[in-house]
């Protein structure tokens, strides 16, 4: 495998709560040591539910906020390090958010909007715009019609059309996807999809594409990591974690999408109750508590990152072995291949 | 890499269909608010009083006549009766329009400036800057506007440049905390977050993202202190701090005409009803412009 | 309090609700918005309906209508309203508020807002029983404990007494179901119950309705926007498009052979598992109509890939391809049901 263009070592993310007077309280653990490499041209899906860390962990790789530890590599060389500029970093990844209404400035045109970005980068204010009209075709809005507009004449399709030309005004070579298309309908959510798998084409990006929706992601992710509380449960290829989930929860996450068959409907629940408050979250490996295969050792040991399938492959369960969902013969050959990961 | 194609990106460089902008709206919604254009109405008549008041006054404010003193209104030549010293009321409530105006416009003018930027710093920095402005200006709200005004004027000594100071260091704290509340909500917003993602520092982000969002709705909360800040300056003038006599300034007029509002009640509260008038006025226009400036989603 | 309804008077034959020929008009804003456009439906004793589309297709609308929580100054209703034999729009204030919460009753999609904050959730049941029931609170606090353990709330004792803001979402939600069936309503009212749940959670609520729906004989009106959902709880699906309904019909009906164009795309621009790797999903061109401006014919026209111009000169009837298979096309007999995924 070649060198991976980004690089995510021990990510951690600890927000202090505080009382009234200021005194500690407590933390959540809202990231909490996730590594993780991006190959160039790949697109990784983050899943998981609320308090998950995923948004968090996007808004720590964009440097929107502090880490409390780690370190993130772009192309092998420390954001914000001498050799890597913060600004430098932010022209080669960008990120388009969920809410396509906040994320536009009310008050400008689309169009400078979208010129705004590569003048941050000294390109001339006209090259700026001219680049902005090219974006905007290229997004499929005839800038004749839309280059004028302001956020609130267009809908919600549209509009998150416009945030992902700004990302790209910039030239980045990484676009973070922050649940991207979850705000919209699903009609206007496969336009989106479709737009964003041909300018991936076009231009050569790498996408780092966070959702809460599972069919969006196995269609439009070729890796694909599933974070619960803070930390990665597994990690690996889209069919290899649809196909064969090796973690109870990314077990119980698959079965809970709803089925889309009349005649085979869902007939329980796969696991219990809400998922616990990131706050002073459980010892041990964080889901023992909702998880049917927990034994004694779960509530004590945390779980580390184990490859399975030669690197390929990862789980942050010991146990995923013994659990039923696996054949015999792959169980016995996943616990052959088992190696503890030195990130 | 990509490039991207000069050619058809030139093409583009054609006319754009441009919408009407955002103050296009703004005009459009003001002009359907009859209260808002008519206190806007009463507030340009006011300010062609205050720039043109001396070639429009049918007679001269300041010719006292003892013989004259205290005419009723109606009375032949005073169609506004005459004060205590037998000045004409219309001529002086006309030119005082400059003074009162002046002193109301003039210390909000300043504390928006150092308010507005005061608290546009504080709102975006947010933290330790945030806490240091912000915390110096909650002292300063410790204190009843009035008594401030009063205190601050009365320390310094009297007079117009010491009343706009002292004035001026009463709206600063108000304005600061709205200016700080508007910026930290846009601070909040994605937009912000997505240009210090592309790179922007913290002077690009305030210049093109912030001001605009947030300078009009300081301004309209600034617009409705113009009346608090008349009704202070004549409350000043009122307890001899500010204008001093014999200018013709509404606040110092009621002062002046207090000890006739047995024998001429009607004439003593003349200057009372146009600071009346003028508040309002101001209050009206102010709220029509912030529902005018209010885009719902 | 005053007006208690006689229930007695009331056939039990009646189905649970029938809508006739509803219209809503929103006259608020500048122009008069057209949210619902002449629908009409009929909902049988026991049965689950799912209204679905996306967002302005009018199914929020027509659910609330059901309740008339419209604000009365701004918004136009005419056609005809019934619940279980009682007419709606002719109801007065007094009968208006005995009926909410007695014979139908709604969850929403956020109860955080649409629970009290200051009172326990054990009060705020215990209230709404007392205000549509003649019983103590002694009886009152036996039957709130009765709904917790219905909705399978762990420790209902406890949870009793617990504010809004101290329970997580899927509890919230399960709070929520349990005060709207407090005083056992015929008809319940759903609002995209789930969409603001994780996965995991959502599925727990989706089967619990279901469970409760055939434990209390429930009628249940399901609006989402999500087809997955629809088809974990619905007998029948009725689908709308721009304030009308488009087709409507058994679940199986609707999920293996959609007849109307929109609810054939629909089902295929939804992302799913068996797609290849870098195909592009089928999408509906185009975006909704302008409510305050719909187009004379078919509202769908403009976007349809079948509409010629008698699609487009006046509305379209309903046509009724079985006697419980119905579509708002006039092409149904030369249209093939779709063939999978491709588009």
């Amino acid at each position: 495998m070649n060198a991976p263009i980004l690089e995510v070592k021990h990510l951690t993310k600890h927000f202090p709560l505080k009382n009234a007077l200021g005194a500690k309280t407590g933390q959540v653990r809202a990231v909490d040591d996730v590594s993780f490499a991006l190959q160039k041209g790949e697109t990784l899906g983050i899943v998981g539910e609320s308090g998950c860390g995923k948004s968090t962990t996007a808004r720590l790789l964009m440097q929107l906020i502090a880490p409390t530890a780690g370190d993130v590599l772009f192309e092998g060389k420390a954001v914000g390090s001498s050799e890597l500029p913060l600004k430098e970093f932010h022209r080669q990844v960008q990120m388009v958010f969920q809410d396509s209404y906040s994320s536009l400035n009310p008050r400008l045109t689309v169009e400078t909007s979208i010129a705004f970005g590569p003048q941050m980068h000294g390109v001339s204010a006209r090259d700026a715009v001219v680049r902005a009209r090219d974006l905007l075709d290229r997004v499929g809005l005839d800038p004749k019609r839309f280059a004028g507009r302001y956020p609130h004449e267009l809908s919600g399709g549209q509009r998150q059309r416009v945030n992902i030309a700004r990302a790209l005004a910039v030239q980045p070579r990484i676009v973070i996807l922050d649940e991207a298309v979850s705000a919209l309908d699903k009609s206007v959510e496969a336009q989106v999809l479709n737009l964003l798998l041909d300018l991936k084409d076009a231009f050569d990006l790498t996408y780092l594409f966070i959702s809460h929706d599972l069919n969006v992601v196995r269609y439009i992710s070729d890796r694909v990591m599933v974070m619960y509380l803070g930390q990665v449960a597994e990690l690996g290829e889209t069919e290899s974690i649809f196909a064969t989930p090796l973690h109870p929860y990314s077990q119980a996450l698959l079965a809970s999408m709803p089925s889309m068959d009349p005649d085979h409907r869902t007939e329980a629940p796969p696991i219990a109750g809400d998922p616990p408050n990131p706050i002073n979250p459980p010892s041990g490996c964080r889901f023992h508590t909702r998880c049917k295969f927990a034994q004694a050792a779960c509530s004590v040991n945390a779980q580390p990152l184990l490859a399975y399938k030669a690197n390929q492959h990862y789980v942050a369960c010991e146990f995923f072995a013994a659990n039923a969902h696996l054949s015999i013969a792959s169980t016995e050959k996943a616990a052959a291949e088992l190696t503890e990961v030195h990130a | 890499m990509n490039t991207f194609s000069i050619a058809t990106a030139e093409k583009n460089v054609l006319a754009v269909e441009q919408s009407p902008g955002y103050w296009s709206g703004v005009f459009r919604r003001f002009s359907e608010d009859r209260i808002a254009l008519f206190a806007g109405f009463v507030v340009l008549i006011l300010v062609v009083l205050a720039l043109f008041g001396p070639w429009l006054v049918p007679a001269d404010p300041y010719q006292s006549s003892m013989l004259k003193r205290l005419k009723p209104i109606g009375t032949e030549g005073f169609p506004l009766g005459t004060d205590e010293l037998g000045r004409d009321m219309l001529s002086r409530l006309m030119i005082g329009a400059r003074l009162s105006l002046f002193m109301g416009i003039t210390p909000v003018l300043f504390a928006f400036a150092i308010g507005a930027t005061l608290g546009i710093i504080a709102g975006h920095a947010g933290g330790w800057i945030n806490s240091i402005i912000m915390r110096t200006i909650d002292v300063f709200y410790a204190f009843p506007s009035v008594l401030l005004a009063i205190a601050l004027s009365g320390a310094l000594g009297a007079g117009i440049g010491n009343a706009l100071l002292s004035l001026t260091l009463v709206f600063v704290p108000p304005i600061c905390r709205v200016a700080e509340s508007v910026t930290s909500q846009i601070r909040g917003r994605d937009f912000v977050e997505a240009a210090r993602a592309s790179g922007a520092n913290a002077f690009a982000i305030i210049r093109v993202h912030v001001l605009g969002n947030v300078l009009g709705p300081i301004f309209v909360y600034s617009t409705s202190l113009i009346a608090v800040s008349m009704i202070l300056a004549s409350g000043l003038s009122f307890l001899g701090l500010g204008v001093k006599p014999p200018e013709p300034e509404w606040g110092l007029m009621l002062n002046t005409l207090r000890t006739a509002i047995y024998t001429q009640p009607w004439v003593a509260a003349l200057p009372g009803l146009m600071i009346f008038i003028t508040s309002m006025s101001f209050n009206m226009l102010s709220d029509g412009l912030r529902s005018a400036m209010d885009v719902k989603q | 309090m005053n007006a208690v309804l006689d229930f007695n008077t009331v056939a039990a034959s009646a189905p649970a609700a029938v809508i006739e020929h509803l219209r809503v008009t929103f006259t608020g804003g500048a122009s008069p918005v057209r949210a619902v456009n002449d629908v009409s439906l009929t909902l049988k004793r026991g049965e689950t309906l799912a209204l679905i589309g996306e967002s302005g297709s009018g199914k929020s609308v027509t659910l609330r209508s059901l309740l008339r929580l419209h604000p009365p100054k701004k918004t136009q209703i005419s056609g005809r309203i019934e619940v279980s034999g009682r007419d709606v729009l002719a109801m007065n204030t007094s009968t208006l508020a005995a009926f909410r919460g007695r014979v139908a009753s709604m969850i929403f999609q956020e109860p955080l807002l649409a629970l009290d904050p200051v009172y326990s959730v054990g009060d705020q049941i215990i209230e709404s029983i007392q205000r549509h029931i003649k019983v103590s609170r002694a009886e009152a606090h036996a039957r709130a404990l009765k709904l917790f353990e219905q909705v399978r709330i762990p420790s209902p004792e406890r949870r009793l007494a617990a504010y809004p803001h101290e329970m997580s979402g899927g509890m919230r939600q399960r709070v929520m179901i349990a005060l709207a069936l407090a005083c056992d309503p015929e008809l319940l009212l759903a609002d995209e119950p789930t969409t603001a749940l994780d996965a995991t959670v959502q599925i727990q609520i989706l089967l619990l309705l279901r469970e409760l729906q055939s434990r209390l004989g429930l009628s249940i009106i399901f609006v989402t926007h999500d087809i997955g959902a629809a088809v974990e709880v619905a007998d029948r699906i009725a689908v709308m498009y721009a304030g009308q309904i488009v087709e409507e019909g058994d679940v199986r009906t609707i999920m293996r052979s959609p007849r109307h164009p929109y609810t054939q795309a629909l089902l295929q621009s939804r992302a799913h598992g068996s797609l290849a790797k870098g195909s592009r999903l089928a999408t509906i061109g185009g975006a909704p109509p302008d409510l305050a401006n719909l187009p004379p014919g078919c509202a769908f026209a403009p976007r349809c890939n079948f509409a010629d111009d008698g699609c487009k000169q006046s509305e379209i009837a309903l046509v009724s391809l079985t006697p419980k298979h119905h579509a708002r096309c006039r092409k149904t007999e030369q249209e093939s049901p779709p063939s999978g995924g491709e588009g």
